[in-house]
């Protein structure tokens, strides 16, 4: 990919082809939290001239990008299936506001687990919280739904979310981009009713709601994006986002429907579709989630079995769930399991865990990799924050033996994302036997390709930011013993400083610093440009 | 339906799998195909089994080759050969490292681009796009490097028994 991206038609992924109708649409703010498959687009966006900021997590960043909504620009939120689940609560207010700048909220579902622990069906949040959803086929569509989502949220001052999926992620297909336009001029304009939502407002703020739900269904019938491919008349297929592809290609001689604008469904449309048909089947990645609403709507369609709930769909899978056959799968190929880089810092640590015994509540990110042999040291790992939760909840129920092994590892991004309250907690409500948090700061978020964040002082263009100062966070949030460790300084005994702590009864922070092997160079790289520009600026 | 031709490129983290499909997806394109290229990256940056697939023709629908319809299956790395046969037909090229003779890349890193030499001896792609895309793709610094890489894997395939 080139500086060309700006001009003719182009091969982009699904992530690109946002960033580069974000900019063309002239969005005044990017913001997100990097999570696989999400994170290119900010960082494209960034690259293409957008301004763009990575959150400490996906809720900060929601709520930045309403304020900027609020203010009538045109902003872009970004994150994983699972940080939507972070987002939820601003997500379920922010539908209720009358935003007037545009608002396109980026959900990367990641249906097979390629890199996440759970596949949830973000369409699901969709219908709980009332926002429009598109999801696009391609990177043109991903291209075209993001100048869509602004048009629609501007038009109904809603918020309108964009739902990716792995493979239109980090697909490759043709795009052809429009004109572009600047972002809007915008000064504030004050709208109390419309956007504080104590009950006296949010009472009549959630019939404005159903109300623009009813009438963007209306436009979604009228004019929403869709596409009908007709062929056989025996069978009709009903299809969106990526399955609608795969769809396509395993059954070419039934006749296709498939829609964009996949919340509020058009359901008239789908309807007509359905009435011409002896055989109508829903082909979707995922929940059974249209199934499920087209039944409810009294149109008799066929879903798939339960087996194709799991995991990707590809055009192999749709051609057994076309042909009805639910017989055992071919086992996928075992690849080689990734691991923990050769002479990364975190080993010591996971020896170190071992050799002591000790009962790891684990957390999310490339350290999570400490699970798999040659350490097999790791006993739980749920979302982002929860080691040090988790931890504390063991230490309060297990017997004190077993107790004083428990020891909560966190990276440096995911404690910023979602420690800080774990660390709270863990200084209100200490368990008899003290407990121990070690922060493996790599100084980067390693598990999405070396993302910054408000720990590495770095913005997110790598230009110098204030530091979140670890050490003084644990001291502030009244943690009774602190202490930072430098990997790489000679002479450390990790082994013999960590069970020095399990013998206290008192509440540890322990910072275990070295940078990420593979981000070192590139770290050392923008330090270097950050004091060259330091000592060009002027002073004063 | 064969109008559709599908490559699936295999390797481990780090051995330039991402960065050789898209230069075989932006060879496709230049040449006025439709083009999908697939990939699955996250864990796989930590030295796991990497496979990314690229599809052109005139119309292109699914961006993944279905199992047993890679028209190439292209292997960086021995390990990777067995678990990735089963992409093939049964009629299916595969292009193993072994096409590249031992010490004649100047420089390991560019073994990627070799290896899309030797695949370009077996596309209906001018080699003008492949060069293209090439140097679309790496810092200039590399571009020669890399020409040189790609015409010794060409040269070695092109003289290949069979």
């Amino acid at each position: 990919m080139t500086d060309s991206l700006t001009e003719s038609r182009q091969l982009l992924s699904g992530d690109d082809a946002v960033a580069l109708a974000a900019l063309h649409a002239g969005t005044t703010l990017g913001v997100g939290y990097p999570g696989t498959p999400s994170t290119e687009i900010l960082e494209t966006f960034d690259r293409l001239g957008g301004r763009a900021q990575w959150s400490p997590n996906e809720k900060t960043a929601l709520e930045v990008g309403i304020g900027v909504a609020f203010a009538g620009a045109r902003s872009l939120v970004t994150m994983k299936h699972v940080g939507l689940n972070v987002a939820a609560d601003p997500l379920f207010t922010a539908t209720y506001t009358d935003v007037d700048g545009g608002l396109v909220i980026v959900s990367a579902d990641d249906p097979g687990m390629a890199s996440s622990q759970n596949e949830q069906d973000n369409r699901r949040y969709a219908r709980a919280a009332g926002i429009p959803m598109l999801e696009p086929v391609d990177s043109q569509q991903a291209y075209d739904f993001t100048w869509l989502g602004f048009e629609l949220s501007e038009r109904w001052k809603i918020p309108v979310m964009l739902r990716l999926t792995t493979r239109v992620c980090h697909s490759l297909t043709p795009v052809q981009p429009r004109a572009p336009i600047p972002p809007k001029a915008v000064k504030f304009r004050r709208d109390v009713p419309a956007r504080v939502m104590i009950p006296a407002y949010a009472k009549p703020a959630h019939h404005r709601l159903r109300t623009k739900l009813a009438e963007i269904a209306a436009w979604n019938e009228a004019e929403g994006p869709m596409e009908t491919e007709m062929g056989s008349k025996t069978l009709g297929i009903i299809s969106t986002g990526i399955s609608a592809m795969h769809a396509r290609e395993a059954a070419p001689e039934a006749s296709h429907f498939t829609f964009g604008l996949t919340y509020p469904l058009p359901i008239t449309r789908i309807r007509e579709f359905a009435q011409q048909f002896e055989r109508v089947l829903v082909v979707e990645e995922g929940d059974p989630v249209l199934v499920e609403e087209l039944r409810t709507a009294g149109i008799p369609v066929e879903g798939k079995t339960e087996r194709f709930r799991f995991g990707e769909l590809d055009v192999a899978r749709v051609h057994r769930i076309v042909t009805g056959d639910d017989s055992e799968e071919p086992a996928q190929p075992k690849g080689k399991p990734p691991e923990l880089c050769p002479g990364c810092s975190h080993r010591n640590v996971f020896h170190a865990l071992r050799e002591l015994d000790c009962i790891v509540a684990g957390d999310i990110g490339c350290y999570t990799l400490g699970v798999l042999p040659p350490f097999s040291a790791m006993d739980t790992c749920v979302c982002m924050g929860a080691s040090i939760t988790t931890g504390l909840g063991l230490r309060h129920a297990l017997p004190e033996v077993q107790a004083r092994r428990v020891v909560s590892v966190i990276g440096d991004s995911t404690f910023v994302h979602s420690g800080l309250t774990g660390l709270a907690e863990m200084a209100y409500n200490p368990p008899e036997t003290g407990h121990l948090v070690m922060i493996l700061d790599n100084e980067t978020t390693a598990m999405t390709g070396q993302q910054e964040h408000p720990g590495t002082g770095r913005s997110l263009n790598h230009e110098r930011a204030d530091r979140m100062d670890f050490e003084a966070v644990g001291r502030a949030l009244g943690i009774a013993y602190v202490e930072l460790i430098d990997e790489s300084a000679k002479n450390v005994d990790l082994k013999a400083r960590i069970a020095d702590c399990l013998a206290r009864n008192e509440t540890a922070l322990m910072i275990v610093r070295q940078p990420c092997v593979l981000a070192a160079p590139k770290i050392r790289l923008y330090e270097k440009a950050a004091d060259q520009q330091c000592a060009a600026a002027p002073a004063g | 339906m064969h109008s559709t031709t599908n490559i699936v490129i295999a390797g481990l983290g780090g051995q330039g799998i991402i960065t050789a499909s898209d230069i075989l997806a932006e060879a496709a394109f230049r040449a006025g195909f439709d083009v999908k290229k697939s990939e699955l990256h996250g864990m796989s940056q930590r030295g796991g089994s990497v496979t990314s697939d690229v599809r052109f023709g005139e119309r292109v629908l699914s961006p993944m080759v279905p199992a047993g319809q890679a028209d190439v299956l292209l292997v960086l790395e021995p390990s990777q050969v067995e678990i990735n046969r089963p992409l093939m037909r049964a009629d299916g090229v595969l292009l193993t490292t072994d096409v590249i003779p031992p010490d004649a890349l100047k420089n390991k890193k560019s073994l990627n681009v070799a290896m899309l030499g030797a695949l370009s001896s077996v596309l209906e792609i001018a080699e003008t796009h492949w060069l293209a895309a090439v140097h679309a793709h790496l810092a200039e610094k590399l571009h020669r490097l890399n020409d040189e890489a790609f015409a010794l894997g060409r040269r070695a395939s092109a003289s290949m028994p069979g």
